[in-house]
């Protein structure tokens, strides 16, 4: 378990360790599992309502595959807490936090002022992602989405 | 031409104030080289062999007067007086200062330019046909939906760490000259049975070391779902697109490996996911409203009718540079211009400052106020009255702007090789200057006709050798500079990749060898036969004995 992190959600922390995708499978009880970058996210699908929190691992800043892999569990429903673990630095949070990341572990801890400036750095965004945001597109032609 | 509204100025200004703090962080040292390389390489920032290089986006290869002269100031202000225009349609800046960069990317942000994403492993600068709007010969102006790629691709947080670089073509006519299918994905706009518009894509081009030409993987895309169908095409690679060698990295490999067939199917579960969510918050596709705003930007000028085509061809460099260097324009009274940015021994796209300056005062007087850059490394003025060519004509011609060579021989894409660039095994510019010297001095250049030559200074193949007729490989054979020459290739809509014709050569020798491959086709060419045209008809076979007939191989 990773013990200092930040967290964007105001629910109760699941105390649970992430498990395996294959130990996740098999033991019904479990609601913390963790995506390793070559493991497929649709294979959780069928878990959403038991599962509570999903770590996905970015064992090198340049892995990208996390970032599809949580924009597909929000665009499957998932309402739990995703947390990004790994090599992360303050310059990834901004899509980290777009691709649906609410909870970021990195390894190496971030200043508290460098992850706020980073977060609130972009005032608009162009493209819809699995954040709340509006598209600049959208908002040029008046519809709040 | 598309100009900014206070969204996107905002969201370049944002750029600037971020990378602005990130390399404080860099010379402050809190921020290692090696985490702030994909930073500024997002930022078009490399290092080279000497200094910096700068590359900075020109979006779908079109510019403002305005923006040409900055981009001529910049040279001036921040380089050593000249710029290098790229088979990116991007212009690059070779001797640039890390510290001065943010200042660079802020005197952009004035004229609504900037350098994002114009390297690194994400969604490139998408790039276009250097005659869209004017030629007679498209579909539709394809620049809007490139402009839609544009705000699409643009900081897109899932594909900002891609397996490797992702570069993205749009054209909307048959004759292709953007090299589309030699792309990651080319998207050629088409007409339908009824009519509609639509977008077919292409995917997994590209030259490199494994040279593919891109299959066609769905021929008909409705324009309200083509960036949701983009968006299924990247996520695919993104998630499946080999990372353990870089080398193996593009989504040619992947979609090589997979098949098309397998690839494409993947590519359609995905897209038939991410429709599903057209009517939630998560709807990917941008409302048709945008297009139309983005499309009346790219209206058509207020071209005057009724305009005669006739010239007045009694100056006959005058007549030979139109025969080169203009082509039809959809309205008459009017001609495309391409610029060569290739005199005879000079460096294949690099111009001056001040030459810079004299195209953007020339594109802001007799062509609407609109440049294009080309992948062939030259400028065009696309909309320029017939009636002004002569007075264009000559001020070029004061300006050393008027080499009559488009598409010839004379006409060389060249990487920057091993005179800049950190990844290069051999140089390319005194290849492509000995040979541009070479025909000029023999005459030939110009009896050649359309001759399309390539050179690369390493096997990433940034100078397009695969796709020239006559393409050059530079590479380091055993710490010596050795030249592999191929044959056959080319990036239009007969899109083919060369062939090796055998060993390699040294400066001179590959020089020699070009020489005696155009005495070949000259020898044996047929009736208005272009020299790929021979080539494809009489096969290697005659090439090569001529080639390496006597003289002893190097190498």
């Amino acid at each position: 378990m990773v013990e200092q992190h930040l967290r964007l959600r105001s629910d109760e922390p699941v105390a649970d360790p992430a498990v395996t995708v294959d130990s996740f499978a098999q033991q019904t009880n479990a609601v913390a599992v963790r995506l390793e970058p070559g493991d497929d996210a649709r294979d959780l699908l069928p878990y959403l309502t038991r599962l509570k929190l999903v770590e996905v691992n970015f064992p090198a800043f340049t892995e990208g595959r996390g970032y599809s892999s949580a924009r597909i569990l929000r665009e499957a429903g998932f309402t739990g807490e995703l947390r990004a673990v790994g090599d992360i630095a303050v310059d990834q949070l901004a899509p980290l936090r777009r691709c649906g990341f609410d909870s970021f572990a990195p390894d190496a801890p971030l200043s508290d002022a460098d992850a706020e400036a980073a977060l609130s750095r972009w005032s608009n965004v162009y493209q819809p992602a699995a954040d709340d945001r509006t598209p600049i597109w959208t908002l040029r032609h008046g519809q709040s989405r | 031409m598309y100009v900014y509204d206070h969204y996107d100025q905002q969201m370049v200004d944002t750029r600037v104030a971020e990378f602005r703090d990130q390399t404080r962080r860099r010379i402050e040292g809190t921020l290692s080289e090696e985490n702030f390389r994909p930073l500024r390489l997002q930022n078009g920032l490399y290092l080279q062999l000497h200094a910096y290089m700068l590359r900075v986006a020109v979006p779908y290869g079109t510019l403002s007067g305005a923006q040409m002269r900055m981009l001529g100031d910049i040279a001036d202000k921040y380089d050593r007086g000249y710029g290098h225009f790229t088979t990116r349609q991007n212009i690059q800046y070779n001797w640039i200062k890390l510290e001065e960069a943010p200042d660079i990317l802020a005197d952009l942000a004035t004229v609504e330019m900037h350098a994002i994403q114009t390297s690194g492993n994400c969604i490139r600068n998408t790039t276009s046909d250097q005659f869209a709007g004017a030629t007679p010969d498209e579909v539709v102006d394809p620049r809007p939906y490139g402009e839609l790629i544009r705000q699409w691709s643009t900081f897109h947080p899932e594909f900002l760490t891609l397996p490797r670089k992702f570069k993205i073509a749009i054209i909307a006519s048959e004759t292709d000259r953007a090299a589309m299918r030699l792309h990651d994905i080319g998207i050629n706009l088409v007409k339908n049975e009824a009519g509609e518009l639509g977008a077919a894509f292409y995917v997994g081009g590209g030259m490199g070391r494994t040279p593919m030409i891109a299959p066609l993987i769905r021929d008909f895309v409705p324009l309200d779902q083509f960036i949701t169908y983009a968006e299924a095409c990247l996520r695919v690679y993104n998630r499946y697109g080999r990372r353990d060698n870089k080398y193996k990295a593009r989504i040619k490999i992947l979609v090589h490996e997979l098949g098309a067939a397998e690839y494409t199917r993947q590519v359609e579960a995905e897209f038939a996911h991410l429709l599903t969510l057209q009517n939630t918050a998560g709807n990917i596709e941008p409302p048709l409203a945008e297009l139309e705003r983005i499309k009346a930007y790219f209206a058509d000028p207020a071209f005057e009718s009724g305009l005669s085509d006739s010239l007045d061809l009694a100056n006959a460099d005058f007549a030979k540079w139109v025969a080169t260097n203009t082509a039809p324009h959809k309205v008459p009274g009017y001609a495309i211009v391409s610029i060569s940015c290739k005199p005879v021994g000079g460096i294949p796209g690099d111009a001056t400052a001040d030459q810079i300056r004299l195209m953007a005062d020339l594109g802001r007087d007799l062509s609407f106020d609109e440049l294009r850059v080309t992948h062939t490394q030259n400028i065009v003025l696309p909309h320029v009255k017939k009636a002004d060519l002569f007075g264009l004509w000559s001020k070029l011609v004061a300006a050393d702007l008027a080499t009559a060579n488009i598409d010839q021989i004379g006409d060389i894409i060249a990487c920057p090789g091993l005179d800049y660039c950190s990844l290069a095994n051999a140089r390319s510019i005194p290849v492509a200057q000995k040979i541009s010297q070479a025909f000029a001095s023999n005459g030939k250049g110009e009896k050649l006709g359309e001759l399309k030559l390539k050179i690369s200074g390493c096997i990433i193949a940034c100078g397009h050798h695969h796709a020239g007729h006559i393409g050059i490989l530079g590479v380091d054979r055993k710490g010596t500079e050795n030249y592999q020459l191929s044959l056959g290739g080319s990036e239009g809509a007969d899109c083919s990749l060369g062939t090796i014709t055998g060993p390699g050569f040294d400066e001179d020798g590959i020089v020699g060898a070009v020489e005696k491959a155009t005495d070949v086709y000259l020898a044996n060419k047929q009736g208005e036969e272009r020299f790929l045209d021979t080539y494809r008809r009489i096969g290697m076979a005659p090439f090569k004995d001529a080639i390496y007939a006597k003289e002893p191989v190097n190498g």
